[in-house]
């Protein structure tokens, strides 16, 4: 069937709605503007380097390195706002530079080296979280005015909760990875990528520019992703965000997209942060269980989707199959 | 037209991989408004030649002029950008993209910045009725049969293409309709005053439609003529080097009709995909099925061998019945089944040749069981010799073999395991004149040897040479079932075409 390549969307949408059912229903005060608001603040960061994660694998790759380039990010600001006078925004203009430069160069050794995207990316989780030692070993606190008024931007919802900057960005990158993905070339460059390099490459896609703009793209949100890390939580150390880069790869999963390639939704993956997000609220409101047991509901959650996504597959084979036969009838008795 | 300068020429190319020549010294000649067949045997250097014209390959020496100028194009995008439109052998399209995206992958309409989806869907649908084609262009091409994907990206390269259109096998998968259709709008292109370079392997689509032909052989140019007034033995000794043998027209032992049959069908069916069908086939028979495509000849086969589940009848293997839920209980039952869509089932690319010839037999055996190094080499460079398959060495991976090698190679796979009960699907596609005979030889010869093998085939000449009997489908239902003097190409025909006056409402 035409819409099976929405199915996994659906499926991620519907356990989120019941996911959001069961809170409710539970705790009556998570359904709120407040609640919705938090939840959007708390995992902007992640948000936004999801989306870029969301076109790497997409492509067919992985990148790794994105939770230490937030780190990074992060240090780099409080290092530079502390030792110079320079403004915040020149300094996030200069880290989203080096970001991005970060990922274009990951791009290129990807494809001209002809190198594994999961090992390339691994080594760059490693030079970025190296270099923020370099820069700083302790926690630096931002103390720049500009700060405080960058945070105390927010829109006020119904109900009262806050729509904060941060929240907003994560939902304008949301937008426009949308339109990126479905209404450009480069969108379908990315998914030509991860469903047969070979065929790709034969019909025209510019292969060695498309997969550094994929891994640029994932540099230059991931540094994005830094800033408003850094906005959410007045600092930059060089420890903060370990394993970020895994949440993003289960967000993305659990939206939808194929750990192959090839097919997902960018909105997909909006899904999959609101469902871990969901999960850590859950987990405040009651107040006894440990936070460890996001790991674990995400954990299943993973496997409950990777075994979906196999299930959807062979059905939509065989679907596909079906009506393949029915064309193809269809043709010989139209002959 | 000889002083007229030609659209596209080739001086002295050559091409080596890896120190072995594919490609010396060649020359070619396309003239605008011409139909230029380009002819030789699995190996000779086709798909390297052309590969060279369109970027995909940087070529050693030689130079390519595109109306007088020297090009040099770096990619396919370059190529394409020049006019030049490729259907490549090997390359599908992308199978995860809509119909729509891969007609205008590179290319999308564009509306303020952006792709402009309906504007492409439109076109889309606009392309593809030229082709007499209307299907969803917005579902993906995964959804569509082999044929119908080629017919998508024919029509993407004819749409691309201003100048020179290149079409290597394009026809292979496709059904004689289709083939038509394909021609029709070659033609209208070559009234435009485009050039088309065509590779195809049957001849009568040459001699329909091309112009002149140029031949290969171990990448070496032969000659060019032109068509008109062509000697069929004549070419077929240019691109072999040799005469090629007399058809070959099987005996029938009488007896072996009298015999138990091996294999029974039982109203074997499914619904939506077969009608119900009985048919024995018996040690040392050769039973053939016809049928337009799409007429249930695949569907046939995969019930037989357990890839699709029947949901009615029973199949049963030397008078006891079996319950065919999996290709692996086919196999274990002494079945083998050499697919038809050998371009993307099967080929294990980074293999050797050597690899890629064990690989059922081994699976068959169990991993605990390896053959030995020896047995392994034996058996390939027996097939090797047998389909005549042309490799540097037994050892070279086999995504460097041509097309039509590659097939070659995965036809030994199965003839390796030495089934009782042997499936073929479309054994000859794709695969060279010379070749060709060489594997009507081998069916014929493991069926005196007292194989069952029920093989299909939309080239009925063949069909009829060696099959003991000829099941004919039509619209997923065994029409006819022809024996003895019945068997001819008239009759298949004749068959298919009857039923096919009562059936066209459906
Ligand atoms: N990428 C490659 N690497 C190494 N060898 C190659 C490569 N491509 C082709 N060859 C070799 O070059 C020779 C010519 O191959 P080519 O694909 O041009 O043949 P062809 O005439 O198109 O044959 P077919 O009819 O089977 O398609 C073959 O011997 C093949 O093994
Ligand atoms: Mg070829």
């Amino acid at each position: 069937m035409k819409n099976s390549k929405y199915l996994p969307l659906l499926a991620t949408f519907v356990v989120f709605v019941l996911g959001y059912v069961i809170c409710i229903s539970v705790f009556p005060n998570m359904l709120s503007t407040r609640v919705a608001g938090n939840l959007l603040t708390d995992n902007a960061f992640l948000g936004i380097t999801a989306v870029g994660m969301t076109f790497v694998i997409l492509s067919g790759g992985i990148d790794l390195s994105v939770g230490s380039v937030i780190a990074f990010t992060g240090v780099f600001l409080s290092v530079i706002l502390r030792d110079t006078s320079i403004h915040p925004l020149a300094a996030f203009a200069i880290v989203l530079v080096l970001t991005t430069a970060f990922g274009a160069a990951m791009g290129g050794v990807i494809f001209f080296l002809d190198m594994p995207p999961f090992i390339v990316t691994l080594a760059g989780m490693f030079l970025a979280r190296g270099i923020s030692y370099l820069l700083t070993t302790e926690s630096v606190p931002i103390t720049h005015p500009f700060y405080s008024t960058l945070q105390e931007i927010y829109i006020r919802m119904p109900g009262g909760g806050r729509l904060t900057l941060i929240a907003m960005i994560m939902l304008a990158v949301f937008a426009l990875g949308i339109i990126l993905a479905q209404r450009t070339r480069f969108g379908t460059y990315v998914y030509a990528l991860g469903g047969n390099l070979t065929s790709a490459q034969l019909m025209g896609v510019p292969v060695a520019k498309t997969t550094i703009g994929i891994y640029a793209l994932s540099g230059f949100l991931a540094g994005l992703s830094g800033i408003v890390f850094s906005l959410y939580t007045s600092a930059g150390y060089s420890l903060a965000a370990v394993g970020v880069e895994l949440d993003a790869i289960a967000a993305v999963v659990i939206g939808g997209t194929l750990l192959t390639g090839g097919y997902g939704f960018v909105a997909g993956t909006f899904l999959g942060i609101c469902i871990q997000g969901l999960i850590q609220t859950y987990i405040v409101f009651d107040g006894t269980l440990s936070s460890w047991w996001t790991k674990i509901v995400i954990g299943l959650l993973l496997f409950g989707f990777i075994a979906l996504q196999r299930g959807l597959m062979w059905m939509s084979e065989r679907s596909a199959r079906n009506m393949r036969h029915a064309s193809a009838a269809a043709q010989a008795s139209g002959a | 037209m000889a002083n007229a300068q030609p659209l596209l020429s080739v001086r002295g190319v050559s091409k080596a991989f890896l120190g072995v020549s594919a490609l010396e010294n060649v020359d070619f000649t396309l003239q605008a408004g011409e139909v230029h067949a380009l002819l030789g045997e699995n190996g000779a250097g086709k798909s390297t030649l052309i590969k060279i014209i369109t970027g995909a390959y940087r070529r050693d020496e030689g130079e390519v002029l595109l109306e007088g100028t020297p090009i040099h194009p770096r990619d396919v995008v370059d190529a394409q950008k020049l006019g030049i439109g490729t259907v490549y052998q090997e390359v599908n399209l992308l199978t995860n993209l809509t119909v729509a995206e891969n007609l205008f992958l590179g290319r999308q309409p564009k509306r303020f910045g952006l792709t402009d989806v309906r504007e492409m869907n439109r076109r889309s649908r606009a392309i593809l009725d030229t082709y007499g084609l209307d299907i969803d262009v917005t579902a993906p091409l995964a959804n569509f049969s082999v044929a119908i994907q080629q017919v998508v990206a024919i029509a993407r390269a004819v749409d691309i293409s201003g100048k020179v259109l290149v079409l290597d096998e394009p026809t292979a998968s496709l059904d004689a309709h289709e083939v038509e259709m394909l021609f029709a709008v070659v033609r209208q292109l070559r009234a435009r005053g485009m050039g088309i370079i065509f590779i195809s392997h049957f001849l009568d689509q040459v001699y329909e439609i091309a112009d002149s032909i140029t031949v290969l052989r171990n990448g070496r140019l032969i000659d060019t003529v032109p068509v008109a007034g062509l000697d069929r033995l004549k070419l077929v000794s240019m691109m072999l080097g040799r005469q090629l043998e007399a058809d070959i027209k099987r005996t029938i032992d009488p007896n072996t009709a009298k015999s138990e049959p091996l294999v029974s069908l039982r109203g074997l069916g499914k619904r939506g995909s077969v009608d119900p069908l009985d048919l024995d086939i018996r040690q040392g028979e050769v039973v053939g099925i016809a049928g337009l495509l799409g007429s249930g000849r695949t569907e046939t086969a995969q019930l037989v061998f357990g890839i699709e589940r029947a949901d009615s009848g029973t199949i049963s293997v030397g008078g006891a019945p079996v319950n065919m839920t999996s290709p692996r209980k086919a196999i274990s039952q002494g079945f083998a089944f050499c697919p038809e869509d050998r371009k993307t089932d099967g080929i294990v690319g980074d293999l050797s040749v050597r690899e890629n010839i064990i690989f059922a037999l081994q699976a068959q055996r169990g991993w605990m069981r390896p053959l030995s190094r020896s047995e392994q080499e034996a058996l390939a460079d027996r097939y090797i010799a047998a389909l005549d398959i042309r490799t540097s060495d037994r050892e070279k991976p086999i995504k460097f073999l041509s097309g039509g090698n590659q097939q070659k190679v995965l036809l030994a796979r199965w003839l390796a395991t030495n089934p009782r009960f042997l499936i073929l699907d479309e054994p000859t596609r794709g695969i060279d004149v010379g070749a060709h005979a060489e594997i009507i030889r081998l069916i014929i010869d493991l069926c005196e040897r007292g194989m069952a093998l029920l093989v299909i085939s939309s080239e009925l000449g063949e069909l009829v040479g060696y099959s003991s009997r000829i099941i004919v489908l039509r619209d997923r239902k065994m029409v006819s079932e022809l024996t003895g003097d019945e068997i001819s190409t008239d009759h298949i025909m004749k068959a298919i075409a009857s039923h096919g006056a009562t059936g066209e409402a459906a």
